[in-house]
């Protein structure tokens, strides 16, 4: 069994909760005490129906105004997979939100109501969950019970997705006629719509390959920790050196040649040891601990791979932010801690390109700052060099976050293009 | 040549991610400790810490917010574990909070000192000057608990503000923070009951006895069956029985519910917990049924 992580998009009732309400229960992850505690307080609210949106929607503000504010983590498993939800409110006004539920996404699953058809924000949602490089997407075209499951309706709704996403490149995209109210096509194929010869959305959760998502191919082993137990009576442990952390890219074999940056040394892995024993081979996202043929100065921060297949040693950068504060805004001049793999350096915001419409996509040149839920193209000059690559080729090596330096709080989400 | 999937297993990922936080933390902090209380999710917590810095030694201390008012199965455990592994272990007293007036004793039937720990755990960890305080809390225990960060923001008094979390992207945890203030960190915070269950049935993880179902003497109260202990103050209209039951979660004796149960093996513990309807806060803490917010409220103060 594995798991899959998937976030969850959709405008203010397409049936969101009730589609996450039903795939919960269905899944047995509802407990009675938990439904009757939603029970209780929909009786309370004078709800006529069980709101199953209570169960996510877990803080008293929630409660209080009726909308989802934060991501909320849900966890249900089936047979063959575990799953994490991340829960994300569809407004404008969270687009952070959706941004940091996104970004450990494997799967997101975007609601369209079917009577409204492809909306603003369905657009900005697909956008988003493409930025953020989320490997598969499923639009799940709700409420087909109110169109008299209509394979026509679905048709419509299909081609103009499809057409915007194209200009997305977007990757791996199904769609699903569902009625998350009925449970048409949710957890089981639907007896209503016979022309849908696609998957229930539960049985494409469950068979979705995700394997091969994670990258295979270039080498990345962020030093994060080293370990010297430092026993000097254990003749075994008394030189021991290991250079702790997880991997962030490619297969790592003992004997393999490897090299270390910042500086530039090749030497190979002596093992990979883990606390049951070494192995023969470290992927994403194991946690290992390398032990190297030869001494070099490796310390927290440094990078570890393949002597022909390095990632860019950058102190310039070129990211797509996204601002996550209202107390600040970002332009040029904007001098912020950046962390990076298990790197933190200081960043200097050199240039803001553009700032994007996330509703329309179009690039305003002219703008001279990025406030909250804004999202834009920034030059940043850093001061020690980050070991990156594209955020496309490799979200782990690709992504990072800044840190206002006064308040110490998390700002700003950066996805790295065009490294050089 | 058949191609190589590289699939890993749920419980690789969550122990993976876990030794990652915990790595993370040992790094970017000065003085780290975890919480131990001897219950199952801080005995799995422990054991991963065990796994990330190995072959060297857990490079901080354990500390136990004591109550006073123990199963003994538990402290028993507790202690040996401790010596087992050669750690250190802070011991942060409720009965001394009260001894020296910085907390009241609650009265009456209800009377329990859940809440007291509060206290007790903010003062030992401004007085060991603790920057960062490993807790085996998980998202699926309870709704307030499905929004926090894995690296949980506390001010100067160690308060939590639900409503202005620091977002967490990736794999990327912000460690910074002004002295007087901590991190919570919670390495278990995508682990299920069940997840923690079968890893310690992978692991062939030792946990104390109360786990498994023994025979004891209990009275009813709120559909809750409660232990005879001292610190219990039992009504006329609340008889003693002998029942066999077995805990699903280890907290303060007076407000932690055992359920009936003949599962003698973490097998059975599965197989029954896979078919369980309802929730392990909900079957066995009286303090989460306080009200819709409990939880949230007591977070907010400082609480675990
Ligand atoms: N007829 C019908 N109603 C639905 C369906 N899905 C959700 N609803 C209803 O639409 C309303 C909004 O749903 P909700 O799940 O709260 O939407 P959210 O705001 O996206 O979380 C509720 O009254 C639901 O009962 C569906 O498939 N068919
Ligand atoms: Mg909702």
């Amino acid at each position: 069994m594995d798991i899959l992580r998937f976030a969850t998009a959709g405008s203010v009732d397409d049936g969101k909760s009730t589609l996450i309400g039903r795939l919960l229960f269905d899944s047995k992850a509802i407990f009675e005490d938990q439904l009757e505690a939603v029970e209780r307080t929909s009786r309370d609210r004078g709800t006529e129906y069980t709101d199953l949106s209570l169960l996510t929607d877990g803080l008293r503000a929630e409660r209080e105004q009726g909308i989802t504010i934060d991501v909320a983590y849900r966890y249900f498993a089936t047979p063959r997979r575990k799953f994490i939800i991340a829960d994300t409110p569809g407004h404008i006004q969270y687009t952070r939100n959706m941004v940091t539920g996104a970004s450990t996404a494997d799967l997101a699953i975007i609601l369209i109501d079917a009577r409204k058809g492809v909306l603003e924000q369905s657009r900005r949602h697909a956008f988003l969950t493409t930025l953020l490089r989320v490997p598969h997407l499923v639009l799940a075209v709700n409420k087909m019970d109110l169109v008299d499951y209509s394979e026509e309706r679905f048709e419509e709704i299909r081609e103009e997705f499809t057409a915007f996403a194209s200009k997305l490149n977007a990757p791996d995209l199904t769609f699903i006629p569902i009625s998350a109210l009925l449970g048409d096509n949710v957890v089981s194929r639907s007896q209503n719509m016979p022309w849908y010869n696609g998957s229930s959305l539960l049985h494409h959760l469950e068979n979705v390959h995700i394997a091969s998502d994670r990258n295979l191919v270039d080498v990345r082993f962020p030093v994060q920790y080293v370990i010297r137990p430092q026993r000097a009576t254990d003749p075994a442990l008394h030189d021991y050196r290991g250079y702790a952390g997880q991997v962030a890219g490619g297969v790592l074999k003992p004997g393999d040649e490897v090299m270390h940056l910042p500086s530039g040394l090749s030497t190979r892995i002596a093992s990979i040891d883990t606390y049951d024993g070494p192995v023969e081979e470290a992927f994403a996202p194991m946690s290992v601990t390398l032990r190297l043929e030869d001494d070099i100065d490796i310390s927290r921060g440094d990078m570890i791979c393949r002597p022909n297949n390095q990632p860019h040693a950058a102190q310039e950068l070129e990211a797509m932010v996204c601002w996550m504060t209202d107390a600040s805004k970002l332009g040029p001049r904007t001098k912020l801690t950046i962390k990076h793999t298990t790197r933190t350096a200081r960043a200097l915001v050199r240039d803001l390109h553009y700032r994007l419409d996330v509703n329309t996509l179009h690039r305003d040149e002219a703008a001279q700052s990025l406030g909250l839920n804004e999202i834009g193209r920034v030059s940043l000059r850093v001061t020690q060099p980050l070991f990156v690559d594209d955020y496309a080729r490799n979200r782990l090596t690709g992504g990072f976050i800044l840190v206002d330096e006064s308040t110490n709080n998390t700002v700003g989400a950066g996805m790295i293009v065009d490294a050089r | 040549m058949l191609q190589r999937d590289y699939t890993t297993s749920q419980l690789d990922v969550l122990e993976a991610e876990a030794i990652h936080i915990m790595r993370e933390v040992a790094a970017e902090f000065e003085r780290p400790c975890l919480l131990f209380s001897g219950g199952k999710d801080s005995i799995v917590m422990l054991r991963i810490a065990e796994k990330a810095f190995w072959p060297a030694p857990i490079p901080f201390p354990l500390m136990h917010v004591d109550t006073g008012h123990n199963f003994p199965e538990v402290i028993e455990f507790r202690d040996r574990r401790v010596e087992e592994l050669g750690a250190r272990l802070v011991v942060a007293s409720v009965q001394d909070s009260i001894d020296a007036g910085r907390v009241v004793e609650e009265t009456g039937r209800r009377a329990s000192r859940n809440r007291l720990q509060t206290t007790t755990l903010l003062d030992a960890i401004e007085e060991n000057e603790f920057d960062a305080v490993f807790g085996g809390a998980r998202r699926d225990e309870e709704k307030a608990r499905a929004k926090e960060r894995v690296f949980s923001f506390r001010d100067d008094f160690g308060q939590w503000d639900p409503k202005n979390q620091r977002p967490e992207l990736w794999n990327l945890y912000n460690a910074k923070i002004r002295k007087g203030e901590h991190i919570r960190v919670f390495p278990l915070s995508n682990w299920t009951e069940l997840d923690i269950w079968d890893y310690i049935r992978r692991e062939g993880i030792e946990i104390p006895s109360i786990y498994f179902a023994h025979s004891r003497a209990v009275f009813e109260r709120d559909g809750m069956l409660l232990a005879d202990n001292p610190w219990i103050t039992r009504g006329d209209d609340e008889p003693l029985f002998e029942a066999v039951v077995r805990y699903r979660t280890v907290g303060d004796a007076t407000c932690t519910g055992a359920v009936q149960s003949s599962a003698g093996t973490v097998e059975e513990i599965i197989d029954e917990i896979a078919a369980t309807r309802i929730t392990e806060r909900g079957a066995t803490r009286a303090d989460d049924r306080a009200s819709e917010a409990a939880m949230e409220d007591r977070k907010r103060e400082g609480y675990f």
